[in-house]
């Protein structure tokens, strides 16, 4: 009998009625993760030494999971899949981590992730290509690339993740699974490796809303370590999921989702988008309104640059502290500064380089106002405009990516202009710091696509219970990949 | 040709009287032991996060409303970036001009040798400190207890117009920093550091027009006030010279360093070298409304300062200027002395005991003010001994050198040496007929109308008891009965 296929629920009933016990579901989880290890290569590492935890009323208690390798955790190698940190063991726990231990949780491993959440194709580990458990050889997209795949595949019922521009909605989208960041500052970020502070998100993959909820509770809460952090102890998510969606408003993007926006459109993508808007019927059928709207295209086509420019602003920035020097293995050299280089150059890939690059250029005196304040003042205007959607909607509505995940080979971090804001609209959510749930609306070409629905801030319990009753109109909830290709 | 200097100041005072740092909940204190007061966020560890300490904020905006400065609306916090081995983020959390500091163009007034100057202050900030290195043959070492500690820097304009006056304000800030219980401003302790910028001008012209101001050449690190003072008058020489010699366009615009050793300063760096620090808003930082309740909370805390206390003294106590000028010099004397005056202790006499006595002895004996075991009730028990003449002033000088650091009242010292003073009046004109009979020739004098001889008979008088006679007696008594002769 297995039970890391199940929804958190089951597994606690199965627990409570002794028909299994922490130990089993621990050994259960580390077999499987070893099985996937083998296949997707999703770990940075595997602990061989985990204690079973007390069962209790707490739904997580004794149940196993997994944590993105960029959570710092005492005792346990914690690398942000970087050559920089490869054998860092922090003396800390993220607080997200030791939240969810208070609970009962159990982590049984690390997930490999593009280096310091600094890519979106899950190839950039320094342990390897993560590859995707429904066909090895697509990418799971990234950079919560191992949480996605290892959730996808039944390795345990979820995983954390992080997400700056779309981390974990997106991979979630190409695994076929949940991916949930809330409100900015819900959940504490102490502990989790920086990349861009101002949008960095700490979240959850899950297979189902509830999952999600249930986590997300249990990892949330005011941080004395974190003053981005606020009181949500009146929040609470699972409690708010009764699927009552009636009179409900959503909007969806014409920009974004009229496929006569793409005229060199493939097939995937026109799947993907009349997919889409059968989801979109769906919800209607639920008795939510949707409507379309429509967004200044320059604006929209501004995003990517925007998160470009401050994204890397504030990850050279937060990387400054990596030199070698105080933790991670150290350089040669014959004096601090080029000890520091030799650490830098060996120890980063060239799409990170090129990433502190362009943000060390963007905060030059000479060329900050023209991008880096340029880049606040685009991103205050396109956060004005969601705000304006949410004071008429509940949610905005829109299709992750351009279709199911892409082939691992000509991959490459290169964007088609035309889709670009398609591939990318996720990011408004970590400008805004909104509430934001990618949830799996069907197939293409035998591969999961997926849906977000973003809200405003606070408003987590809305967008959640939104996503809730539109995945029970669907079959895709629970999902776990059985034989990939 | 004349020449006017202008001299402005970078003047970094660390705050020593929070409990803990600015941004590290580490404790902030003067430690022997190295790397003793240090959290994970003061190495820069991934994943930590500042938090701001309110008491140092409370203690800068303090500063800031003293200083006349205008507060801002919002507290930002800003990043410095750049590399150093005793810079473990990679960056120092502080303030730039824009958004605005804790304080901003204040005009600030204090005294060289009683004549009342005033300089206008740029911005006060406050920010972290970095840590401390020490360096040896072998390598450097370096000290992360330093790291964090919260800094104010005060920048002013270029105002002064000798070395005297940029040293007499910079003490005039030291004693308000103790006053205001915000820094002991120790520089032995290294609290206290400074940066000098020096440039001359032609007398002649206007100084109102920055184009006609010469070429201005920073010294960074000046680490006393000596070496201020040094620095300013190297500078001046080194500078005149060369615009004597009409090389003027030597002048260079550089940062030099001051070498206490050799007494000169030394080439660092030029302005085309200048470091581009990149700053930008904190993101971990949330931008804080400061609420003018608690503006006026601090305002009113504001305690009495010493150019308040020095005209109170002058005014009201009837003590000099001088004598006013020594007293509140600092802050731990002025105490002393105005409790010696509740105590209902004459405000003369106990002005004149410590201005005299108790900061002479110290200083000969090299101790520091908290290293003497004098209560103001001592020295107010000391006065009335005097007073109600049980012992003589003289004999009072001794009594005080023991009780300075014997932890003995003075009356204990006056019961354990025997002191008592002589007032028995028979006793003194037997001794003062004895005094006459020894020197016929001053009664000679005396009688040829040189009446001045009778203190000198008088001194006999004392000096033939060992000072335990009352003095007054003793010259009224003399004069008596040398008219009986």
């Amino acid at each position: 009998m297995r039970y890391m296929d199940k929804s958190i629920e089951e597994i606690h009933e199965a627990l409570v009625k002794g028909e299994v016990t922490s130990r089993e579901l621990i050994d259960e989880s580390i077999e499987m993760s070893r099985k996937i290890q083998d296949k997707c290569n999703a770990f940075v590492t595997i602990l061989d030494d985990v204690k079973e935890a007390e069962v209790t009323d707490e739904l997580l208690s004794g149940i196993p999971y997994g944590v993105k390798d960029n959570y710092s955790t005492k005792g346990v190698l914690s690398t942000g899949s970087s050559n920089t940190l490869k054998d860092y063991v922090p003396f800390f726990t993220a607080t997200a981590v030791e939240n969810l231990t208070k609970k009962g949780a159990v982590f049984v491993n690390k997930t490999a992730m593009d280096e310091f959440g600094m890519g979106g194709t899950g190839t950039t580990c320094h342990t390897g290509v993560v590859t995707n458990p429904w066909d090895s050889s697509r990418m799971c997209a990234g950079s919560s690339a191992g949480s996605a795949a290892a959730v996808a595949a039944g390795v345990y019922p979820y995983a954390t993740g992080s997400d700056t521009g779309d981390s974990i909605r997106k991979p979630a989208a190409y695994c076929g699974i949940v991916g949930y960041k809330p409100t900015y500052g819900m959940i504490s970020r102490y502990g989790l490796f920086p990349f861009a502070s101002s949008l960095d998100h700490l979240g959850v993959l899950a297979r189902s809303v509830r999952d999600a909820a249930i986590v997300t509770d249990g990892m949330k809460g005011i941080d004395k370590y974190d003053m981005t952090t606020w009181d949500s102890s009146d929040i609470h998510l699972l409690d708010s999921l009764d699927g009552k969606v009636k009179g409900k408003k959503l909007c969806y993007i014409k920009e974004i989702c009229d496929i006569n926006n793409y005229p060199h459109a493939s097939d995937e993508l026109k799947a993907h988008l009349a997919n889409f808007m059968d989801t979109v019927d769906k919800c209607k059928k639920l008795g939510m309104e949707v409507d379309e709207v429509s967004v200044d295209q320059t604006l929209l086509n501004a995003s990517p640059s925007v998160y470009v420019v401050i994204s890397c602003a504030e990850a050279t920035s937060n990387m400054s502290n990596l030199t070698g020097f105080i933790f991670g293995p150290r350089a040669e050299g014959d004096s601090w500064d080029t000890e520091m280089k030799n650490y830098r150059t060996k120890g980063f890939s060239p799409l990170i380089k090129r990433r502190f690059v362009i943000g060390s250029y963007v905060l030059q005196a000479q060329n900050k106002d023209r991008y880096f304040h340029n880049a606040q003042r685009v991103r205050r205007l396109i956060v004005d405009k969601w705000k304006e959607l949410f004071e008429k909607y509940d949610g905005v509505i829109l299709p992750v990516g351009t279709g199911p995940a892409k082939k691992l080979e000509g991959s490459k971090d290169i964007l088609d202009k035309n889709t670009s804001v398609l591939e990318e609209h996720l990011q408004i959510g970590n400008f805004g710091g909104f509430p934001s749930i990618t949830i799996p609306n069907g197939f293409v070409d035998g591969l999961p696509v997926g849906v977000n629905i973003t809200g405003n801030c606070y408003d987590d319990a809305n967008v959640l219970n939104m996503a809730y009753a539109l995945e029970s109109s669907m079959d895709f909830k629970g999902q776990v990949v059985k034989e990939g290709k | 040709m004349g020449y006017r200097v202008m001299i402005g100041l970078e003047m970094h005072c660390e705050i020593s009287e929070t409990n803990t740092k600015v941004f590290s909940s580490a404790r902030n204190d003067y430690n022997e032991y190295p790397n003793v007061s240090v959290r994970p966020v003061d190495m820069a560890f991934p994943g930590t996060l500042p938090v701001v300490n309110k008491e140092a904020v409370k203690m800068a905006l303090m500063t800031s409303i003293v200083l006349g400065c205008q507060q801002p609306e919002y507290l930002y916090f800003e990043r410095k970036n750049y590399y150093y081995p005793d810079l473990p983020k990679g960056f120092q959390i502080t303030q730039e001009t824009k958004p605005a500091p804790i304080g901003s163009y204040g005009v600030f007034n204090y005294e060289l040798k009683g004549e009342k100057k005033s300089v206008r202050i740029n911005n006060l900030h406050l920010e972290e400190d970095a840590a401390s290195s020490d360096h040896y043959p072998s390598g450097s070492r370096i000290n992360y207890n330093r790291a964090g500690v919260p800094l104010l820097e005060l920048v002013t304009e270029p105002d002064f117009r000798s070395a005297d006056e940029a040293v007499a304000f910079l003490e005039t800030m030291r004693s308000i920093y103790q006053y205001l219980g915000i820094s002991e401003a120790d520089s032995k302790k290294g609290q206290v550091r400074c940066d000098v910028n020096v440039s001359i001008m032609d007398d002649s012209l206007d100084e109102s027009d920055p184009k006609n101001w010469g070429t201005k050449v920073e010294m960074k690190n000046v680490n006393s006030f000596g070496g201020v003072r040094d620095a300013i008058n190297y500078e001046i020489e080194r500078q005149t010279e060369l615009l004597d010699e009409g090389r003027g366009d030597e002048i260079e615009q550089e940062t030099r360093r001051w070498d206490e050793e050799s007494g000169t300063t030394i080439h660092m760096r030029s302005k085309v070298d200048a470091i581009d620090y990149k700053y930008f808003v904190e993101p971990n930082i949330p931008k804080f409304k400061i609420p003018k309740e608690w503006l006026e909370e601090i305002k009113s805390k504001i305690p009495r300062l010493p150019s308040e206390r020095k005209e109170d003294y002058i005014n009201n106590y009837g003590i000099t200027d001088y004598d006013a000028t020594i007293i509140v010099k600092e802050k731990k004397v002025s105490d002393f002395y105005e409790e010696c005056i509740e105590l209902g202790a004459d405000p003369k006499k106990a002005s004149n005991w410590i201005t005299t006595n108790l900061l002479g002895n110290l200083n000969k004996l090299e101790l520091e003010f908290d290293d003497m075991t004098l209560t103001p009730a001592m020295l107010k028990e000391l006065i009335d001994l005097v007073e109600n003449k049980e012992i003589s002033s003289k004999q009072a000088k001794e009594v005080f050198e023991d009780v300075l650091t014997s932890g003995k009242t003075p009356k204990m010292v006056v019961k354990e040496k025997g002191m008592k003073q002589m007032s028995d009046e028979g006793e003194i004109i037997k001794i003062a007929n004895e005094v006459l009979d020894e020197n016929p020739k001053a009664i000679e004098q005396y009688k040829n109308g040189r009446t001045n001889v009778v203190d000198f008979l008088t001194g006999q008088i004392m000096k033939k008891t060992r000072g335990t006679a009352n003095p007054t007696i003793a010259r009224s008594t003399m004069a008596s009965e040398i008219e009986k002769r």
